[in-house]
Parts: structure tokens; sequence; C-alpha cells
């Protein structure tokens, strides 16, 4: 299953291009939070997307009813579509696929809609008066599958992942086995989430999770960094259509790249906490490299989760070296949370945007913000510059809340 | 193989409470006393009533989750005893978790969307992060009983328990030993309620007793409730080397396909995935005993359904039942629990009767089983499943 | 001045954290770790804050990592509570 066509809305520029821009120039855009007012909350730093739906193309009444989340998704399908060259119009419906992952869902509408009514938080009986036509729609979340699904006109089977910060992979590896199960021949899948609104941002400050650097909001997200101190909230989307090879290679599509591997397992362990011997997201590594049939050593690149909390990175670290062996030291590694902030369930799917844009430019984006070397992160982390490199397989790694581990494992040539 | 249940439902808070009282036709629609609903324009539903998650929960979890997680747990431990499976007793990687959800830990996030309105980002817990997100039960399941193979989440409204066993089907053919299934529901707070009424499908109804009447003609939309089930879907040739104790059936057929959009020509996509889905099980639909459906009971989707019912049976072609109209709609449980109400419906040879219709439209030429259970020699089974926005699911269950 | 008393903090650990027994928490457990009474990071950080709330102070991030036991929480949230007055 290749990937014959990206899109993007990302934090520092809407689209593929202004977001590989971005990320290869290892710049930075997480600032102070300017979507609400954030005087109250301790971390007040986030990874925002200038995101703007009428001027991205979508209609008043599309706008409208539709959640940040699921806007920034049909924008990114869009631009998926258009880059893969299909004429969505010329293929049977029922033999396309559609799966969308998001962790938080239509938060921003659910809570502004909130808002209204209760009334500032005062009527637990909120006042049904004031509820707008698709306030249902923001409570489900499959309406913004359904919403992607409409771009296309998608009659095959129509789904949202939504496995927390791992929904970004776990969305695509769904809809590549939608495809090799003989149910579709094409997906559109990715993921996107719109999580920067006073609950989330509360939320994460309740458990500490987040960077606190407000003075610093510019390089707050520092994974492996000796001085991290939690991830920066970001939201954004990424759309791919996916393709079955055969069916590419006849109209002569050129792939960004091939799923070749792919697979999950839980930690079964906490829902928020990490063990320091990150066992079970080796396992998954283990599991997707079998799959894409390559061994340690044929690992180029590994675009790792890398959110920038103190566990994570440690956790990580681990995995890495326990599935990766030697590899693990030589291979370099990146998380670009530190320049579009961690993104809950899109994050997976832009990191898998990134990885395909890596191999099709055959260049690896930085770590930002990396200056002080942790001895218990001591891999190379790819710091502050980007690296030319020869990539044919690249890993991507995702980890989240209840205890998700995913990897997937994306191939540049068929060999 | 699918070999063990659990149940938490309006109609019972175990699978034979359940199963009786759909087979009596008892329904457990009554008004709403969770919260005050007068002031609301829908006031019935379906209450899990007497349900104390500190009984079937550990105590530290409880204060952690909603009540949605709660009853996931609880039917999830059920499902598990039944079928007698020790997840100890198992490769740590061979089994997983996989559940519908829809609205996720509404009551849990309600309140905490209050507390920081009202009272400041502060007053907001340390278990939001936890609670209200859509993998939360999955989460919590996996973490209870050590399944650390792949866990996974999938949203399509009232189809998400045939979609997430259509996904538990698909890991035990890629290798999984077992996989806990289905999915449970619980937003019957004011926030949930006044977000569902905003679809404009609720019935507006008060007597729980007609309230929710789908292929009636006086159908006015359906009454929703809290709950659903869990199943235990094992590998079929692993289940029958450990003499499992209950094998229930089997997934023979699985389809899933979505409507085209708003304003297109083209039909509704039901009747594809209930010719996909007997296809799938290499069955001609004579040889399907009773059709679960999907009942919306808004008259344009009842008529969508019954067409595309007979388009496939022909008229009065098949018997079809939804003892939904006991429960309510249960979302994220819904199609969950009409898999087990099905499987028992195989078990014992009998189809559970749908409550509340008084007066079916003629014209949907559909066999309603009404008035009283029906007995029946069924060897396979076909349930339906519909989301808001679009989703359609069909599952033929084999004896 | 308001006080932080061993019955106040069972008290805010049975409904931050719940509890598995309802005897967990009775006796001598002044020193007997968090973990041990069966109270993860999650319940420590929803106690810490229902504590902030109760007594109306802020208290610094890293304190829940160095408190293990209820003696030394006890000790170090009164004598914070002590400075703030």
């Amino acid at each position: 299953m290749v990937i014959v066509g990206v899109g993007v809305v990302a934090p520092g520029g809407i689209g593929r291009k202004a977001f590989w821009d971005l990320i290869s120039a290892g710049r930075t855009a997480t600032r102070p939070i300017s979507l609400f007012g954030a005087s109250g909350f301790r971390s007040r730093i986030a990874a925002e997307c200038d995101f703007d739906p009428l001027l991205e193309g979508l209609s008043p009444q599309e706008a409208r009813r539709m959640d940040r989340a699921a806007q920034m998704a049909v924008v990114g399908a869009r631009e998926a579509v258009a880059d893969s060259g299909l004429d969505f119009e010329a293929l049977p419906p029922e033999r396309t696929t559609v799966s969308v992952g998001s962790a938080v869902g239509c938060t921003t509408g659910l809570e502004e809609e909130y808002v209204v009514l209760s009334d500032g938080g005062r009527r637990w009986l909120v006042d049904h008066t004031y509820g707008v036509p698709h306030l249902y729609g923001y409570m489900v979340p499959s309406t913004i599958a359904t919403e992607v699904a409409w771009t296309v006109g998608a009659e095959g089977p129509v789904a949202l992942v939504s496995t927390g910060c791992t929904s970004g992979l776990d969305a695509v590896g769904h809809a590549v086995e939608v495809i090799r199960e003989g149910t579709a021949d094409v997906a559109l899948a990715g993921a996107t989430d719109a999580p920067i609104s006073p609950i989330t941002v509360a939320c994460f400050d309740a458990i500490k999770a987040t960077s606190a650097k407000n003075d610093e909001p510019y390089s707050a997200s520092r994974p492996f960094d000796r001085r991290r101190d939690g991830f920066v909230l970001g939201e954004g989307a990424a759309m791919f259509v996916l393709e079955e090879y055969e069916h590419a290679r006849r109209r002569g599509a050129e792939p960004y790249a091939e799923v070749a591997g792919f697979a999950n397992r839980s930690n079964a362990y906490h829902m928020t906490g990490l063990k320091p011997d990150g066992r079970e997201m080796s396992e998954a590594i283990d599991a997707a490299l079998r799959q894409a049939r390559r061994a340690p050593g044929d690992v180029d690149h590994v675009n790792a989760h890398g959110s920038g909390t103190k566990q994570n990175d440690r956790h990580e670290t681990a995995a890495f070296k326990r599935s990766l062996g030697r590899r693990a030291y030589e291979v370099p590694i990146n998380s670009i949370k530190s320049m579009v902030g961690h993104s809950l369930g899109a994050i997976g799917s832009i990191e898998i945007a990134a990885c395909a844009l890596a191999l099709r430019h055959q260049l690896v984006p930085p770590t930002a913000n990396l200056h002080h070397a942790d001895p218990e992160c001591d891999l190379d982390y790819t710091p502050l510059v980007a690296r030319e490199a020869r990539l044919r397989t690249v890993l991507s790694v995702g980890s989240g809340f209840g205890g998700f581990q995913t990897a997937m494992v994306l191939t540049g040539d068929r060999s | 193989m699918i070999t063990g249940l659990g149940v938490l439902a309006p109609t019972g808070r175990t699978v034979a409470e359940h199963w009786s009282s759909v087979l009596a036709g008892r329904s457990a629609l009554a008004g709403i006393t969770h919260f005050d609903a007068s002031s609301y324009p829908a006031r019935v539903a379906g209450t899990v009533a007497g349900f104390a998650a500190r009984e079937q929960v550990p105590g530290r979890v409880v204060p952690q989750t909603d009540r949605w997680t709660h009853l996931g747990l609880a039917a999830a431990a059920q499902a598990l005893d039944d079928a007698a499976l020790d997840p100890a007793a198992l490769p740590e990687y061979e089994m997983g978790v996989t559940t519908a959800s829809s609205s996720g830990g509404t009551e849990f996030g309600q309140r905490e969307i209050e507390a920081l309105w009202r009272d400041g980002p502060g007053h907001v817990g340390a278990y939001q992060s936890i609670a209200w997100f859509y993998a939360a039960t999955t989460g919590q399941i996996s973490i209870r009983h050590g399944m650390r193979g792949p866990c996974g989440v999938l949203v399509t409204e009232q189809a998400g328990g045939l979609d997430a066993i259509g996904q538990a089907r698909r890991l035990v053919r890629g290798g999984l030993r077992a996989v806990v299934t289905g999915g449970t529901d619980a937003s019957l707070c004011p926030y949930g309620l006044v977000a569902q009424l905003s679809s404009g499908r609720l019935s507006t109804g008060t007597d729980p007793a007609r309230a929710y009447a789908p292929f009636d003609v006086d159908a006015a939309g359906h009454v929703p409730g809290e709950g659903g089930g869990m199943l235990i879907v094992e590998e079929a040739e692993a289940a029958t080397a450990r003499a499992a104790a209950h094998r229930y059936g089997t997934v023979a057929g699985y389809a899933a396909t979505f409507d085209p959009p708003p304003g297109s020509a083209r039909p509704p996509a039901l009747g594809r995935a209930i010719t996909a889905a007997l296809a799938d099980a290499g069955l001609r639909p004579e040889r399907i005993g009773a059709v679960f459906a999907d009942a919306a009971a808004v008259p344009e989707l009842d008529r969508q359904e019954a067409h595309a019912i007979a388009g496939v049976f022909g008229p009065y072609g098949v018997p079809v039942t939804a003892p939904k109209t006991m429960t309510g709609r249960l979302y994220a449980g819904g199609a969950a629990l009409d898999l087990v109400t099905a499987l028992l419906a195989l078990r014992d040879g009998v189809i559970p009767p749908t409550s509340g219709v008084r007066h079916p439209v003629d014209e949907l030429r559909l066999d309603l089983v009404r008035d009283g259970p029906r007995q029946a020699d069924l060897e396979h089974v076909l349930v339906l499943g519909r989301g808001f926005g679009g989703f359609n699911a069909a599952v033929v269950l084999s004896r | 001045m308001p006080e932080l008393t061993l019955e106040d903090l069972k008290r805010i650990l049975r409904v931050a954290g719940g509890e598995d027994d309802p005897e967990t928490l009775d006796g001598d457990i002044l020193d007997v770790s968090f973990a041990d009474l069966g109270y993860d990071s999650l319940a420590m950080l929803e106690t810490v804050s229902r504590i902030e709330r109760e007594f109306g102070t802020s208290l610094p991030d890293e304190l829940v990592p160095d408190m293990p036991t209820p003696r030394v929480a006890l000790d170090t949230i009164n004598s914070r509570l002590r400075a703030a007055a």
C-alpha cells in the first residue's frame, strides 16, 4: 500500500510545502497561546495553526457546521486528493475507504457551545434552546470522518479511529488493513485534532504534562534535551491518499512511500505512566519491522514520538535500544514535536507526512531546541540542523494515554 | 468464535436478566430520573438502574473514570468470566481489546468543563485527561486484564459495535488468541441529552410505552439509553482446545458501507452492506432466520431500512425485530448489545419481540416480530447498525 | 491558622483516589508509602489539587514526586501553609 497524496495543515504554515519548509529549516512554530485568553493557566504555550477556514476554501456553511478539527481534516484531505492525481469521481465509490484519527474529536466546538448553554458554567441543567443544530455532530466525533468521506463521496467502510495519541498512526494502519484484505482499492486516511481550548489545556495543566516555560515559548518544546519539562500542545491535520501498489503503478503514479509495516501493542501498565524499559513499544517496533521484512540494520531514520516529557523521551530511548541494538546509536532520530508541538491524535499522521517528505527529499528534519544532552537520552537525535541522508527505510513511532504503543515502517523503494 | 458475553443494560445487569426481560417484552424505558429533565422536550430514557460501580470496578479506578467506563469494565469482566478465560493464562501479546466509542466520558466531561468555567482552570482535576477521551474504556480494560496485544477504538456511532467486532475478527484472523470487543455508552447527563436533542432524532413522546416506535405510523424518533455489551472473540481452534464452555456463534460475515453525500443521486448504502455481509458469509438470503434491525424510528430512515431489507429478502421475506425498543438506542453500546441478544436468540431458537409498535406501516412490508417472542430454528441471523452521519454496518452471526 | 491533619489527608485521599478496601487507610499509615496504599501518581496529583483548593493555596509542581509518605506530605504541606500565612 503506497502513499500517493499528502495534505497537511500544521502550525507554521498551511499546506504540505509550508510544513516541509518549516521542519526542514528547523524553525519552530510554538508561541504564546492566542486562540483563547490563557492568562489563568499553568502552560500558556501552544503550536497553533494560522488557519482561517474560509481562506482555506471551506464554504460559510461548511465552516459553521464543522468543528475546527473537521475543518482542518477536510482542507488536508482536499490537498491530498489534488496531490494524488486520482479522479475520485471516476472510481467506484464503494471501493474507497476512509479512516480518520482523532484523540479529542470536536472538543473545541463542544466547549464553546457548552459555555453558552450553561451560561458560563452556571447551569448544570444546560439550556437546550441555545443548542445549535450541529451540536450532536460535535459530541460524536465520527462526524469528522463523515465530512472527510463527503469530500470524495466514499461509500466503502468509513470510521473514526480514536486511540489517543496514536490515533494518527492507527488510522492509517487501519486503512492499510482494509485495502490489504481486499475490501477497498483506495483510502483517504489521516488524522486531525484541534485541542487548543481551555478544557484541554487545563486537563494537561492538572497533571503537569505540558511545558510551563511560558517565558521561552518559541523554544519550549525540547524533546530529548536535559532541560525538557513537558510537551507543548499543538493542533493540525495530515491526510493521505493511499492506494494499492498495482493500482498506483498502472496509472503511473509516483508514490511518496510504501506503508510496509504497521503494528500496535499496549503497555497494560498505566493510563499515563510509562515504564523505563520501553518494552511494549519495542514489541510494536519489532513486529512492524518483521511485517516490512526489514532488519534493524536497514533502518535509515527514526521519527520518534519525542513528546518532550521526562518520562517519554527516556522510555522511547530504551525502546529504540531494545529493538535496534547497535543500530540505535547510528541512526538519525528526530522529534518534529520540537517544532510543531504535540497535536495529540493528529501528530501521528503529521509525522507520517514528515517521513514521506523526508523520503522524497532524502533529508532528515532536525530536532529543534536540543542544546543540552541528557545522559539518559544518549542517541543521535539530529540536533538543530537537518541532515542529508540516503533514506529508504524509515520508522515512525507513537505512544499515548491508555498505554497505546504503535510503530509504522515506511519504505521509499520496492526492494 | 464468541465464547463469552457480558451485559449492563436497562433491561438487566447480567446477560440472563437482560434476556429474560427482552423475551418477556418488558421495556425498561422510563422517565429520566438521573437529573431533572422536566424542562427538556425529551424526557424518557433507558437507564441501567441499580448499577453500583464500586461493586464491579476496582475502588481506585472509580473516581478516575466516567460511568461509561465503569459499565464497560463491568461488562468486560462479566464476559471474561462467562468465557472462563483467564488473561493471565494467555500470552500477553496475543490478547487485545477493541471497543466502540461514541461520546466518551460525557458526564465526567460536563462536570469538569463546568468546574473550569464556573470556578477557574485550577479546578479541573487530574483525571480529566484520562476519563473523557474516547479511548478510556479500551485503555482501562487492557490495563485491568493485562492485555498487551493490539488495542483499538472505533467511532461510528450506533454502527460501532458491529465495526468493532469486525475489527476483532480481523485481529483473530491475524493471529490474536482472544479479543475483548463490544461497547457501552452513558450520555444521559444534561449536556449529553441536549446534544442528542440537536440531532433532531430524539422522540419527544412522554409515554415510555409508545415513545420509541420504529416502523410505526407514529414513528417520531428514538429514545436514548445507556449501557451495552461486551463479547469475547476467540480463535476457533484455541476455543475448542481449551474446551470453552460456551460457543455462542461466529462472525460469519461482516461488511461496512457509507451513504453518499447529501444531494447525491446515488442510493443509501445499507442494502449493499447487507449483500456484502451475506457474500462474506457465503450465505444466500433464505438462510437468514432473523434480522435485528437498526430501527431508527425516523420515518425516512425506517423507509430506507425497510427498503434495503425487502430488497434483499423480499417483502415480508424474513422476520425482523428491534429489541432495542426496550432499552433505547445505546449508541456505542447499541450494536454490541444487539449482537449479544442475537447470539442468545441463536442459542435458544427464539426471536425476541419489538415493543412499542402498535400500527406498523404496511407499505414497509416487514414481518415485524411483535406481541411476544417467536420460536424459530435459527442457524444464521443478521444484525444491522446505522450510525449518525452515514455509517452502515451488517454482521451475520452463525450458530 | 489552617493545618492539614492526617484525618484531612485521609478524607481527601478517599475522595480523590477512591479505595479498594475500606480498611486501607485505617491504623498507622504515616510512614507507609502512597504507592503501597494503592495511590498512583494521578491520584496524588488529584489529592494535592484538592488540598490546594480546600486550603486556598498553591503548592509547587515538585511536591508530588518528593512526597512518598503521609508523614512527609503533612510536614511539607504544613510548612508551606505556615510560610504562606
